[in-house]
């Protein structure tokens, strides 16, 4: 299977409330059942995924999929951060996919951080939609990963940098979802304001219109082509 | 339907909360917090050590939740599971960014020694909503920490505890954790027990402080939700925080002065 590049961007809308130019490349990698590698500006993270496939009788749901993440850092051992990624993640996987389909079977995503500069739990989360795409997975909707920075000022940077991560006041990360723009996913760091929250939130399901156009732009291209 | 729940409670009602700060004698500072019958005891023991070159005037603070298998049967022993990791990230992130302590404060030397303060959360009991009860518990704890006062003998170059005079840690802010159970996208319950958990299709926790600013929203995953019901469970937690902190200003009132 060809491997598929798209590019995407977010036209500038004055103000930081841009994304930085984002790219995603499909079925990359031969062995998994589907895997993608997105790009975010310079942050990228390469997802395979494996399922439904068998699972250990410990392991298994009577009822459903199990699903499981891993995410390895670029440098190190898993540590208790990388822990408390994944299991946000694999909550917001289990909420889209219809893991009812297809019980007793274990699905696994496995994410590799293969740069990091700055939105990286937001490129995790399009990397693994992307990637439950390529693998065919039933879904109920798809989602995608915004993170905006409150910096000093009170201005809303949308998906920053390490240098705009570190400088801000706070750093709030939501995942979208596609069908009613509703929040699945909400992390913060740093404190903000109620008003500061709603506003990014609104920034967020904003720029999430983008994203989703280039996730539809991305999976007309390929099966169009062949 | 009826708009109430197997407990007897309302959808929007906590349940009964207590504290017994002090009850280990060992430790600098202790709290035991029960929330109905989840029972969460957090110890604080300082410790002196070397500051990090990088941020030579700042202590440490490191926050462990524990999750033995002690407090319930889905709990095995062994290294600490999924969820114990996820909890402690919860809490040292609510520590970072509600600035609780600041680490400063914590410095007795600036680049040679400072305080590090090992927060130990344990579940004693597990009957859900773990991470409002640890948050409790550890600010709890830390109001009732007593550090002795250290000086540097300027000959020797050796530190002196002086165990007699102690201090209080000074607590900037008070951030206080409210979690919901989210039912088929549109129910949101308040507190939930470990069945009304399991049950759920989603959580929401929400982190606020003395102002209303909000410390933490920590929603992993789950059923979506619209902005609007976002706002209601912020409009919650800012309520939720005036009663918790008329509750922690009783039991340190009440404790007698050593």
């Amino acid at each position: 299977m060809g491997a598929t590049q798209e590019e995407g961007k977010m036209a500038t809308e004055g103000g930081g409330c841009c994304l930085r130019p984002f790219s995603c490349e499909q079925g990359l990698l031969s062995r998994p059942d589907g895997s993608a590698a997105f790009l975010q500006g310079d942050t990228s993270v390469l997802v395979g995924l494996y399922g439904p496939a068998e699972v250990k009788v410990s392991k298994e749901l009577p009822d459903r999929a199990a699903l499981e993440v891993l995410l390895r850092p670029k440098v190190g051992l898993s540590g208790v951060i990388e822990r408390s990624r994944e299991q946000l993640l694999r909550r917001t996987c289990e909420a889209v996919v219809l893991g009812v389909l297809h019980p007793r079977t274990a699905i696994t995503l496995v994410l590799q951080v293969l740069s990091d500069a700055g939105s990286l739990l937001s490129c995790c989360l399009n990397a693994a939609c992307m990637g439950m795409l390529d693998a065919g997975l039933p879904l109920s909707s798809l989602f995608c990963g915004v993170t905006c920075a409150i910096d000093l000022n009170g201005v809303i940077v949308l998906d920053p940098t390490t240098q705009q991560e570190q400088e801000a006041r706070a750093v709030l990360t939501f995942a979208i979802d596609s069908t009613e723009k509703k929040v699945l996913t909400a992390t913060t760091k740093g404190s903000c304001s109620v008003v500061e929250m709603q506003q990014c939130l609104a920034a967020a399901q904003h720029a999430a219109d983008t994203i989703f156009q280039f996730y539809r732009d991305s999976i007309q291209r390929r099966y169009s082509k062949s | 339907k009826e708009n109430c729940r197997p407990d007897g409670r309302e959808l929007g009602e906590f349940r009964a909360t207590t504290v017994n700060i002090g009850s280990i004698t060992t430790a600098d500072g202790s709290a035991l917090v029960k929330l109905g019958n989840t029972t969460v005891i957090c110890g604080v023991k300082a410790e002196l050590a070397a500051p990090a070159v990088d941020a030579a005037n700042k202590g440490y603070i490191v926050p462990n939740v524990e999750l033995p298998s002690l407090c319930s049967t889905r709990f095995r022993s062994g290294p600490p599971g999924e969820e114990a990791q996820a909890a402690s990230q919860f809490i040292a992130d609510v520590i970072e960014n509600s600035q609780i302590i600041a680490k400063e404060d914590l410095c007795v030397a600036n680049g040679k020694l400072a305080w590090v303060l090992y927060c130990d959360i344990i579940c004693l009991d597990y009957d859900g909503n773990i991470l409002d009860a640890s948050a409790f518990a550890l600010l709890a704890a830390l109001k009732n920490v007593q550090l002795p006062s250290v000086t540097i003998n300027e000959e020797t170059g050796l530190s002196e505890v002086n165990l007699k005079q102690k201090n209080p840690l000074i607590i900037r802010k008070h951030p206080v954790a409210t979690s919901f159970a989210i039912f088929d996208d549109t129910l949101l319950i308040v507190d939930p027990t470990a069945e009304e958990e399991d049950l759920a299709t989603g959580t929401v926790t929400i982190v606020t402080d003395d102002e209303g600013r909000l410390c933490s929203v920590h929603k992993p995953g789950g059923s979506p939700l619209t902005g609007a019901k976002l706002q209601d469970c912020i409009t919650r937690a800012v309520t939720r925080h005036k009663e918790v902190k008329k509750l922690i200003d009783k039991v340190i009132k009440s404790i007698k002065p050593k």
